[in-house]
């Protein structure tokens, strides 16, 4: 007989007597890779389009040059064009203002507007180019002419000829849709028009977002990019297209990675489950082997027989995982977009692409789980002594080895020496794998685990009573705990998965809901709908809104972006009364902040983000310096003052005195005010005072408790995605409990037999059964509590940290947690229960005399 | 996309268009006529040096220059630059200094009959930031690194250097300006506003330098200057235009032109012939007759320009021979915006008589995009 022959038929007779497990270790492992690479390829393609849509936009530019703020003096740009080492530059100025007709919309209401000169334009970035249909080529010149992209006409529901209001600042703009941008990415939604003309209109006068520049032959890109750079000194960043590259990545690599994670936790409970269908089938068919080994099959053979049984299981699963995670991304994409709910990539509708190198990945990475998970049960069946497999009832032995335990404490003391590391590419890499290891350790401990608790469990009952069912129930997990371990495994892994990321999720946001409280202590909120860098309310704005009554106390604030670092997303200043004895009034201080006596003479105090202290390397106590204040002036020497929470910006944010601000810019204008009423004024009262400015069609007016409901709505809604990963958690583990419990029962029927021969009613097996289930599951979840409380610890002390730059307090939803609790508990014993009957459908009398 | 390319292209191309496209089709494709511009009338008196400069008040002004250069190996060599000032319509309010209310639109070519066909650049800006402007007051034009200026003691001086190809030349004048139709005021079609002030300055002595491919030749030749500015623009059933403008040996300057109805009909015709002791002889629109002598169709456009003209001024009659064929401006086959402009070598009744260039324009279909 070829051995070729021999391993179907044990494949095949296998797999059709036990369907349903084959199925579930294929499904689980199909459901883990889809997962992952669903969120690789929606990712990558978000990803991959909008770092596309950015750079496509800025044309092919060697170099680019930007302010440390969002826009610059224009004097800059005659200098770079009479340079000599630069051939062409092309300057841009790049704003966003609210379309009117979208304002309630203040989610999404803003057009992104490329303001260019088209006879600099054409040789650099020809894109952004605006065309006229009907042949109005100079009409790209108008002062009053506005081009937009496919998707902007689509979004704004207007066409060549339309009027368009656009609302900058306080004031609003009436421009006409005078052509397209047919080269946009398809999704992009953004706007062209001349940039002279923008600056009028958008009230820009004398400003630029960038120059983009084309270096004459022969210059070396690099050295010319450092010196520039001098050239130019502080106030001026030098970008390659690299940087921004890197600049789109650190944005969201952190949030990309973590996804991922996440899915590798489902393919990681996935291959648990493949552990324990391989285990089970190991133990049914341990006289098999044995009987296959006398009659001559080597051990060799034998291995190989049970890791190809794994390698088609995963092959399978892999497979099907691939195209199901394809299917899933290919959807979410059409009908989502690629954002995710995290925001990062929005304004873009990336296409699906198909990676070799990923789905490669993906695959061998099911695959290997797989036969990782089959290599432990295939090494016991073929190491197994023959004689005693032969024999009845030696199945537990089979499950000694397995629960050596060395192994698992050397993973759990490594999982914990792994949570002191640092974070590797700003990645907690480390973290997760303590997670890993942490997982392993406690299911590799199980068995023993089981034992004592069901030993202990036994000891203290049979004194108290001796009704039988539950004593042999008792006894049976007592004195089998390999068997039952693995039961628990599939509990045990997907509730503690459930348990950590409810933890993780919860405390985020009661951290992220308290945080609000702090950062909103005004009543109501006032700001422009849109106002960039530039503009915002002027100095006779803000005495109009100082002049309200029934207003105690009213602050202004200004914020603005800064480029720190070319290769990161900008940091956001913002500038508002603070007072620098007690800013934790209005800030949300963690720890001590410097007391004001104590800071250095000469420096304005600043108080910086987490993120600032992880990214930028900035401590209470140090002196910095801000590109600030105006170019070739005397750089000014600030000092941080102390280090608050900040979970709105996790690039880094930096909180100054308003007074020092306009001191040292001399920009009087503001983006918002917080108003604190008097007691004995209506919320209405002022809000109607407000509406009847005579700029009040640009104000967005909040209560602080609106603010509240929104953030939180959208803070839900960018974690809606774990929620899901949630539902796959549950649904994985519960298709382990039932695979595991029926396979038992089944591999148990001798057992039954045996027990009915011996007159137990059938109503008395299942009651043991569902005791068992229960029993079970009662040690599974609180065992899965344990770890899951564990890995939660990582998950808000060390992983969130690591990516995102931000601490948050530890919250426990406990009325969460017993309700899964409970269903897990309910849903093991019933299937315990039944697996039961189908196992006791059989004949008592075949199976009585088999044994 | 490669339609919309085409389309791109078409933008830039319709900046650079010479001569007579600026003037037709440009102002053409004003939405309204702006009043701040004022239109040419007869009886003004042109005075130098400040009519030698920019006059911001017209729609459209240029300063062309075409000659025959010779190189140390005494091979021939065509020239032809051109720098236009254009005034948009854009609102003078606008205190932005990227506001585009002049453009200023430059073009350079050379004609090599060993290379056999016209090598040419173009560039176009805003006017601003010192970047590119006309002056007023006396010839002075720059766009970024391309100029042409007039000297106080009257030399041209040109300076462009294109991505291949490039000029740096002296021009020095060695005789009086030429008012084109006796005061400067040239009529260019039946309606009395259809006109431009004109002046030229014909037989200017070359020297300088020729750059191909970065190598430099030096060169020494002959040239022919024209400004014209204006602000009306051409009769609506105007077709194209032919142009000559030759200095001839003898010392005399010979400029002609006709503009052909859309029938291939004469709209309009003008030619002037001053001596070398500098007699002008006038003709009236029914003196002067185009004739074609021998076509030339273009393999790129399908287009066929009479490449070798007979012109009759009064009892003059001239024949234009090109120096080669292949003179066409082929910009961007895809458009359309192809025009012949070329150096041609002249006979007065069958006896050699001179140099010169022509511009033959309108000859291909698909001009009206």
């Amino acid at each position: 007989m070829s051995s070729r022959l021999l391993f179907r038929w044990l494949l095949v007779g296998e797999w059709r007597a036990h369907l349903l497990q084959a199925l579930v270790a294929i499904i689980a492992i199909a459901l883990g890779i889809a997962l992952g690479f669903s969120i690789h390829l929606i990712n990558s393609a978000a990803y991959n389009e909008f770092s596309t849509a950015t750079k496509h936009l800025s044309g092919q530019s060697d170099l680019q040059v930007r302010g440390t703020q969002a826009m610059f003096d224009e004097i800059l740009y005659p200098t770079l064009v009479q340079h000599k080492s630069i051939a062409l530059a092309n300057p841009v100025l790049e704003f966003d203002v609210v379309v009117a007709d979208k304002f309630a919309d203040s989610r999404d209401n803003k057009l992104t507007i490329l303001g260019t000169d088209m006879f600099r334009a054409i040789n650099i970035s020809p894109d952004a180019i605006g065309i006229s249909t009907d042949g109005d080529r100079l009409d790209g010149l108008s002062d009053d002419a506005i081009f937009l992209s496919p998707a902007a006409m689509e979004w704004l529901q207007v066409k060549q000829g339309d009027l368009l209001q656009l609302r900058s600042g306080v004031q609003t703009v009436t421009l006409r849709v005078a052509g397209g941008l047919l080269r946009a990415r398809v999704g992009q939604r953004v706007a062209v028009m001349d940039i002279g003309a923008a600056q009028w209109r958008f009230d820009h006068l004398g400003l630029l977002s960038r120059i983009e520049l084309k270096l004459a032959e022969g210059i070396n890109r690099d050295a010319f990019k450092i010196s520039l750079a001098q050239e130019l000194g502080e106030h001026y960043r030098v970008i390659e297209s690299a940087d921004q590259e890197a600049r789109i990545n650190n944005m969201s690599r952190a949030y990309r990675v973590n996804l991922n994670m996440l899915a590798m936790v489902a393919l990681f409970t996935g291959a648990f489950l493949v552990f324990s269908t391989q285990v089970l089938s190991m133990i049914r068919r341990r006289r098999q082997f044995a009987l296959l080994r006398v009659l001559g099959l080597t051990r060799a053979q034998l291995l190989r027989q049970v890791l190809l049984e794994g390698t088609v299981l995963g092959t399978i699963g892999s497979l099907l995982g691939l195209a199901l995670g394809y299917a899933t991304a290919a959807t979410a994409l059409h009908f989502f977009g690629g954002d995710l709910g995290s925001g990062f990539f929005s304004g873009v509708r990336p296409d699906i692409h198909f990676s070799w190198l990923a789905a490669a990945t993906f695959f061998i990475l099911g695959l290997g789980v797989t036969l990782l998970g089959s290599a432990a049960p295939a090494w016991e069946a073929a190491n197994a002594k023959t004689a005693p497999a032969l024999k009845s009832g030696s199945e537990d032995i089979a499950l000694v080895k397995l629960a050596t335990p060395w192994p698992a404490i050397a993973c759990l003391v490594v999982a914990g020496l792994f949570t002191l590391f640092p974070p590797v590419f700003e990645l907690p890499i480390f973290g997760y794998l303590a997670i890993v290891l942490l997982m392993v350790g406690i299911i590799a401990l199980m068995p023993r685990f089981s034992a004592l608790f069901f030993s202990a469990f036994l000891a203290i009952s049979t004194k108290k009573s001796s009704a039988a069912v539950p004593m042999l129930a008792l006894s049976r997990l007592a004195n089998a705990p390999n068997q039952a371990s693995l039961a628990l495994g599939g509990i045990l892994a997907s509730f503690s998965l459930m348990v950590a990321m409810a933890i993780m999720v919860t405390s985020f946001r009661v951290s992220v809901d308290d945080w609000l409280g702090q950062v909103l202590p005004a009543d109501m909120y006032v700001k422009l709908a849109s106002s960039g860098d530039k503009g915002g309310f002027q100095p006779e704005q803000q005495q109009a809104m100082e002049a309200i009554p029934g207003i105690s106390r009213l602050d202004f604030s200004r914020a603005l972006q800064l480029t720190l670092d070319p290769s990161r997303p900008d940091i956001t200043l913002i500038a508002r009364p603070v007072d620098n004895d007690s800013p934790e009034k209005i800030i949300p201080i963690i720890g001590e902040a410097m007391a004001s006596a104590s800071f250095p003479a000469g420096s304005m105090p600043i108080w910086v983000s987490e993120a600032m202290v992880d990214l930028y390397g900035y401590h209470i106590g140090n002196q910095v310096n801000l590109p600030l204040g105006k170019a070739g002036e005397v750089a000014q020497d600030f000092v941080v003052a102390g280090i608050w929470r900040d979970y709105g910006r996790q690039f880094g944010a930096i909180q100054m005195q308003l007074s020092d601000y306009q001191q040292l810019t001399g920009d009087e204008n503001v983006n918002a005010a917080g108003l604190w009423l008097q007691t004995d004024t209506a919320s209405e009262q002022v809000m109607t005072t407000l509406r009847a400015l005579p700029f009040n069609d640009a104000l967005e007016i909040s209560h602080s408790s609106e603010i509240r409901a929104t953030s939180l709505k959208i803070f839900d809604r960018s974690f809606a995605v774990t929620y899901l990963l949630e539902m796959v958690a549950v649904v994985i583990g519960l298709l382990g409990v039932a695979a595991s419990f029926s396979s038992q029962t089944l591999a148990r029927a001798k057992e039954f037999s045996m027990l009915t021969h011996i007159g137990m009613v059938r109503r008395q097996i299942f009651g043991m059964l569902a005791a068992e289930g229960g029993l079970l599951a009662v040690l599974g979840v609180f065992l899965g509590f344990v770890l899951g409380w564990t890995i939660s610890l990582i998950l808000v002390f060390i992983v969130n940290p690591q990516s995102f730059h931000w601490t948050m307090q530890l919250h426990l939803p406990w009325g969460w947690l017993i309700l899964v609790a409970l269903v897990m508990v309910i849903s093991a014993a019933l299937t315990a229960l039944l697996a039961g009957r189908r196992a006791l459908s059989g004949n008592t009398i075949r199976t009585v005399r088999e044994d | 996309m490669q339609f919309l390319k085409s389309i791109v292209k078409c933008c830039q191309l319709i900046l650079i268009v010479p001569l007579i496209f600026l003037l037709g089709f440009l102002v053409s494709n004003v939405h309204s006529e702006s009043s701040r511009l004022l239109t040419v009338v007869p009886d003004y008196k042109l005075t130098f040096p400040h009519d030698y400069g920019a006059h911001q008040d017209f729609r459209i002004e240029w300063w062309y220059a075409t000659g025959w250069l010779k190189t140390e190996d005494k091979e021939p060599l065509g020239f032809q630059i051109t720098f236009f000032r254009y005034a948009t319509d854009h609102d003078t309010a606008n205190p932005s200094l990227f506001a585009p209310k002049y453009l200023i639109i430059a073009h350079l070519a050379l004609s090599d009959p060993a290379v056999g066909k016209l090598l040419h650049e173009e560039k176009t800006a805003r006017e601003g930031f010192g970047l590119a402007y006309a002056k007023e007051g006396n010839t002075d034009v720059k766009l970024d690194d391309w100029t042409l200026v007039k000297e106080e003691n009257g030399r041209y001086l040109v300076d462009m250097q294109g991505d291949d190809i490039g000029l740096q030349l002296s021009l020095t004048p060695t005789q009086p300006v030429l008012l084109q139709g006796g005061d400067g005021f040239s009529r260019k079609g039946p309606k009395p506003e259809q006109a431009s002030y004109y002046y030229s300055e014909p037989h200017l002595a070359v020297t300088g330098t020729v750059f191909r491919q970065n190598k430099p030749q030096t060169v020494t030749g002959s040239a022919w200057l024209d400004h014209e500015w204006s602000t009306a623009y051409l009769n609506e059933d105007a077709d194209g235009w032919d142009w000559v403008g030759a200095n001839l040996d003898d010392g005399s300057a010979l400029m002609a032109f006709q503009i052909r109805h859309k029938d291939g009909s004469k709209l309009w015709s003008y030619a002037a012939l001053r001596n070398a002791a500098g007699e002008l002889t006038l003709f009236e629109p029914e003196q002067v007759d185009f004739t074609p002598e021998r076509t030339w169709q273009s393999p790129y456009t399908d287009a066929v320009y009479p490449v070798a003209m007979r012109i009759r001024t009064g009892e003059i009659e001239w024949l234009l021979t090109p120096l080669f064929d292949d003179q066409e401006l082929d910009a961007n086959q895809s458009t359309g915006t192809v025009y012949w402009e070329g150096a041609v070598t002249l006979t007065r009744d069958e006896q050699p008589a001179g140099r010169g260039y022509l511009e033959l324009t309108g000859y291909v279909s698909a001009l009206d995009m």
